[in-house]
């Protein structure tokens, strides 16, 4: 299982993800998971055509006010605000609710059941060889991580599992690369790509995973990156060029390897290159 | 006092840069970075920090093993996962405190604990309120609000004119904590098809929260047909598009160099941020 992550948005994560699953599904069994559940973008390129939806619902309190004595313990055991008693009413913001189930389970009067909120979907799809799993928030909505899990409950364990995962280095990360054998960091041989690459690197030494680079836009830009990983011991694993022709591909929906399809050879390289340093760190542990 | 932020939806179109210049253009104005997880905009402004403050917030359970009869209760009822072995894994605990409530042998204790700093700094600019979030923590949206609230209390405390904000990408937690009460959205998108279809959803979130907003297409000549399609999708919807930014390496060069880019060249991409400065000021004055 290999997540493709960047610390900066909009670095080239969906067309590293794509590429990859797409030269290896020539061979083998491969599923992407689409875990950007804000922005997912993988089947804009891969034209899946998706067979199944499945809503995802986060469990938020309902209380009935008949068995309610207005005690005020599930406002009490609720972490999040998201329960208020006010003289006689219960106010419920579901918005703000996790789902973790304490005013239920502790509420005295058992008047708290839950009903489900739906907060997203997760839809499939195949073609051939290759399967994707994406999940989408709601718009309006604000939690991420339920959809990610719901999506991540899809793994295939028989293929090769390719996560997109969102930006940036909080929770939704955490909860996509989780698990990950391999985290790809792909980024842009500039100061922001520098500075958020390095906060990716510490999201992944955090997770206790393996990790290589891809610098995208190669060409402009300086080489701090690459002597940021040359310090840091992390591998440049592929580099790809500044050029207008894929930046128009992609613009177009068009995965690399499907434009230009040499670069199919360089994704299978990558990829063998991800087996040996996963061997690797598992024999070092 | 108004307050605009700059959104996108997808990341990396350039809402960064265009914060940066709008600070080199703006006169009485307080800038907020709200991107708390991979923050950038002090790579433009270089700021030297006044002050900077832990930001508590979040809580982790503990399981004490010496009081634990292992009766697997917290594990059974978590419904994150965070509980395994009759340990708990940090990165997983969402903090809800459920488990401390049921231990039957109080076993479990709620620990608080740092997950970022927020700081306010002087730069050539103005103030800038920004912040870094722990790595791997929760709680983007309550830093994102802890920005704003400072950027809000220099504005308020120094008269000024207008609060620009850098949002994250996306249109989750961080997201919406960065809108709520702006008064105006700045969306930034590309005319690739992952840019217009990011730029639809996070039209979407600004109009579930009642906020105006303009878009501005940056790297419009990459593909003229999908720009196209950006106008007229923005026609319909009655949004009106407030610059066409052309694709140009300068952009990148002046982040390479460290300056907003309409101080590092005076080409066709400062001209139209100039421009787009005074559309957004103007919507602003109304």
């Amino acid at each position: 299982m290999i997540s493709v992550a960047s610390g900066k948005g909009g670095t080239g994560k969906t067309l590293v993800a794509t590429s990859l699953a797409l030269s290896l599904s020539a061979n083998q069994k491969v599923q992407l998971l689409d875990c950007d559940v804000e922005e997912p973008n993988a089947n804009i390129l891969l034209r899946v055509a998706i067979k199944h939806r499945q809503p995802v619902y986060i469990p938020t309190p309902s209380v009935d006010e008949t068995k309610c004595n207005y005690c005020g313990k599930c406002a009490e055991v609720c972490a999040y605000n998201a329960v208020a008693v006010i003289k006689e009413k219960v106010l419920v913001f579901t918005e703000l609710c996790h789902g973790c189930g304490a005013c239920s389970y502790l509420c005295p009067e058992s008047a708290i059941t839950e009903e489900g909120k739906e907060v997203g979907v997760v839809e499939r799809g195949d073609s051939e060889n290759l399967e994707l799993t994406q999940g989408k928030l709601n718009v309006g909505e604000a939690m991420a991580p339920p959809v990610i899990r719901d999506v991540k409950k899809h793994i295939d364990h028989g293929s090769v599992v390719i996560i997109d995962v969102p930006p940036g280095t909080s929770c939704p990360v955490v909860e996509a690369i989780k698990g990950s054998d391999f985290c790809l960091l792909v980024t842009e041989p500039t100061p922001f790509g520098l500075n958020d690459l390095s906060l990716a690197v510490e999201v992944v030494r955090e997770l206790d995973m393996p990790c290589g680079v891809i610098i995208n836009r190669a060409g402009v830009g300086n080489d701090e990156v690459g002597q940021y990983c040359h310090r840091q011991g992390i591998p440049i694993l592929l580099t790809i060029p500044l050029d207008r022709n894929i930046a128009m591909l992609y613009s177009r929906g068009i995965p690399l390897v499907e434009g230009v399809p040499r670069w199919r050879q360089e994704f299978l390289r990558l990829f063998e290159n991800i087996k040996r340093m996963v061997a690797s760190s598992r024999s070092a542990k | 006092m108004k307050e605009i932020v700059v959104l996108s939806g997808k990341g990396g179109t350039g809402k960064t840069s265009i914060v940066a210049c709008f600070a080199s253009l703006a006169k009485s104005k307080v800038l907020a970075d709200c991107d708390v997880d991979a923050a950038d905009l002090h790579i433009l402004l270089k700021p030297n920090v006044e002050e900077k403050k832990e930001f508590w917030s979040g809580r982790a359970a503990l399981i004490d093993e010496e009081k634990c009869t292992e009766c697997g209760l917290c594990q059974e009822l978590c419904r994150f996962g965070a509980i395994s072995d009759l340990r708990v894994d940090p990165v997983s605990c969402e903090g809800c405190g459920f488990c401390y409530q049921v231990c039957p042998v109080d076993a479990i204790t709620m620990k608080d604990s740092m997950s970022g700093h927020s700081f306010v700094s002087e730069t050539k600019y103005g103030h800038l309120c920004h912040a870094r979030l722990g790595i791997a923590q929760e709680n983007s949206g309550k830093l994102v609000a802890l920005v704003r609230q400072n950027a809000k209390l220099i504005a308020d405390r120094e008269n000024l004119d207008y609060i620009i904000t850098d949002g994250p990408p996306g249109i989750g937690c961080p997201v919406i904590s960065s809108l709520s009460g702006a008064n105006l959205a700045l969306l930034v998108t590309e005319p690739t098809l992952s840019g217009i279809h990011d730029l639809e959803r996070v039209i979407g979130v600004c109009r579930h929260f009642g906020l105006p907003v303009l878009v501005c297409v940056n790297k419009y000549d990459l593909n003229e047909d999908n720009a196209h399609a950006i106008e007229s999708y923005c026609g319909r919807e009655g949004i009106e598009v407030a610059a066409r930014i052309p694709f140009d390496n300068v952009m990148t060069e002046a982040i390479v160099q460290g300056l907003p880019v309409v101080e590092y060249a005076d080409g066709k991409v400062g001209q139209q941020i100039r421009e787009l400065w005074q559309i957004v000021s103007a919507k602003l004055e109304k």
